[in-house]
């Protein structure tokens, strides 16, 4: 049986503010996007930040429609320790990912290289989690602090 | 369907993406692009993307795509006004986007463009070129 | 249940007093602080006191009751912090209150000696435990203001430079982390774009050592630079760098790398079209005065 999970550290905070949108659309994508953009931008994260943390929602919805066959994201302000932070948490009930590892390594190069990006939105941001079973799904959890 | 306008400048063609793109949006124009190149015969293609907030792997292999079946057809392709924080981003995914022509603004696009293909003078006269 | 809220409430005023008068001078550091800031402080300071221990938690200053003084005591060490007092002067300040406070806790209670030394106990368990926490938001201060300052200094030790029109230069004076990278990145990109400039020269005279992830830095930024469409050139190799590099199987194939900034200078020049002409012949001093002796 094919069973992989990966989890680079547990987050378990409560978030200030927290809201869930559906991604069943390539439309709902770029919502997702604007949304990231908004709050980011509402926390005063630098320019660059917020630009990797949108380009990271991209990839990521991207791959819950693609590859999960459509689910969530739920973002959330965080506050910890004196530092705040936006977390985004992408979930789908498609196939999974059966070798967790080998997707994280996957890097992009002009053209080629259709892999998940995972390797690549995992640099873009500070926290990265990932949990996914064959059959069942994955979530990816995602957070960059200010 | 909106699509993103092609302007024919010349010999050569002009893009400037300046909405928030959608996949279904992109693949429309890499369609557009290759269709009005071979129609055309434009020698060169320049796309302005100084207005791109988000440059994402999706966005990044159109611009590699279209460069690649522009060469298919004899036209070199230039992006410009990449945005600094866009670079910076899209190197750490892990784009470098070779194969892609750069340059800073589209005064420069058309520099290089008349570099790379000689003897060719942009006509000042715009057509808007619709899809 | 604790004596302490009434006695420091009854005695507040002889207790500011005394405490001001009790504290060796260096603690009160006339010199660093100003005697109104310190008369507000301890004033301050006791009125939390009292909120404090009148609830009743004279131990647990995580309660909520004690939220005033700890804000008062970050303030204060914060403070402290940036006028340069030690974090035992800060500590200091806090454990002077005891002689004062113990003296009024002695008169009051004169008359019964366990109660006596409850309370004594009670009051230096309390001082000690504020003194602790002052110190720790002392040293929480210290390293924010440390981080601010090294910031800064990242800022500051990358300064992009105009050469000519076209052409800047980023000399790099010391080691490429990953965090100097960003900031490295940062700067040259925006000042790439502002002076609308297509070549950059990357100097790494003053970079000790480079070794694979300084080399993976310094590619990631020309990557980024040659995304916008400005070309990187990097200056400053040194002989052993060159060895370094071509030991450590570093693959610069695509950049172009130059031992001198003047080489440098020289071919973007020559790349954006221009030549440098002498305008005129010089004669040497020696030349001139022949002829004139002649």
């Amino acid at each position: 049986m094919n069973f992989a999970a990966t989890s680079v550290r547990s987050s378990q905070m409560k978030p200030l503010k927290a809201e869930t949108l559906p991604i069943q659309s390539s439309s709902d994508v770029v919502l997702a996007r604007q949304k990231v953009r908004q709050w980011a931008a509402e926390m005063k994260f630098n320019l660059v930040d917020q630009t990797k943390l949108v380009t990271a929602a991209s990839e990521l919805a991207r791959n819950t429609l693609d590859h999960g066959r459509g689910g969530h994201m739920t973002i959330e302000m965080l506050e910890n320790l004196g530092r705040s932070g936006l977390r985004l948490v992408f979930e789908d009930h498609g196939p999974g990912i059966p070798d967790i590892n080998a997707a994280l390594r996957d890097g992009f190069t002009t053209g080629g290289g259709m892999g998940l990006g995972l390797g690549g939105s995992k640099r873009l941001v500070n926290d990265f989690e990932i949990q996914s079973t064959v059959g069942q799904g994955t979530r990816v959890a995602v957070i960059r602090w200010k | 369907m909106e699509r993103i306008p092609i302007l024919r400048m010349g010999s050569f063609l002009l893009v400037t993406i300046q909405v928030d793109m959608h996949d279904r949006l992109a693949l429309q124009l890499q369609d557009d692009l290759t269709q009005k190149i071979a129609e055309t015969g434009a020698i060169g293609v320049l796309i302005d993307i100084s207005t791109l907030e988000i440059v994402d792997s999706f966005i990044g292999r159109m611009l590699a795509n279209i460069a690649a079946m522009a060469r298919v057809l004899d036209a070199e392709t230039v992006v410009v006004g990449m945005q600094p924080a866009v670079a910076i981003t899209l190197v750490e995914l892990g784009m470098s986007l070779e194969g892609v022509r750069t340059a800073l603004n589209v005064e420069s696009g058309m520099e290089l463009l008349y570099e790379l293909r000689g003897n060719f003078r942009p006509e000042l006269t715009d057509e808007a070129v619709e899809g | 249940m604790s004596k302490l809220p009434e006695l420091v409430r009854k005695h507040e005023r002889d207790l500011q007093a005394g405490w001001l008068q009790h504290m060796p001078a260096s603690v009160r550091r006339s010199d660093l602080i100003k005697d109104a800031e310190l008369q507000s402080q301890t004033r301050d300071f006791l009125g939390a006191l009292v909120e404090g221990v009148r609830s009743g938690f004279l131990t647990d200053l995580d309660a909520p009751a004690w939220e005033k003084a700890r804000e008062l005591m970050r303030s204060i060490s914060a403070s402290r912090a940036v006028q340069g007092f030690t974090p035992s002067e800060t500590a200091a300040f806090v454990l002077a209150l005891k002689q004062p406070l113990f003296h009024i806790i002695r008169k009051e209670l004169a008359a019964n000696p366990d109660e006596l030394f409850q309370e004594i106990w009670n009051a230096t368990l309390l001082l000690d435990q504020i003194a602790m926490f002052t110190t720790e938001a002392y040293a929480a201060s210290r390293e924010q203001l440390i981080k601010r300052q090294q910031e800064e200094l990242m800022e500051l030790s990358t300064p992009v430079v105009k050469l000519w029109e076209g052409i800047v230069a980023l000399p790099i004076i010391g080691t490429l982390d990953s965090a100097r990278t960003q900031v490295v990145m940062e700067s040259l990109l925006q000042t790439v774009v502002q002076t609308n400039s297509r070549f950059a020269i990357i100097d790494i005279t003053g970079v000790p050592t480079v070794d694979t992830l300084v080399a993976q830095h310094l590619l990631k930024t020309i990557t980024a630079a040659r995304l916008m469409g400005a070309e990187c050139i990097i200056s400053g190799v040194r002989p052993q760098i060159a060895q370094t590099i071509v030991h450590l199987g570093i693959d610069l194939a695509q950049v172009i790398t130059k031992a001198k900034l003047s080489d440098a200078l020289a071919l973007c020049l020559q790349k954006s079209g221009r030549t440098v002409v002498r305008t005129a012949t010089r004669k040497t001093h020696a030349e001139a005065a022949n002829g004139k002796g002649e």
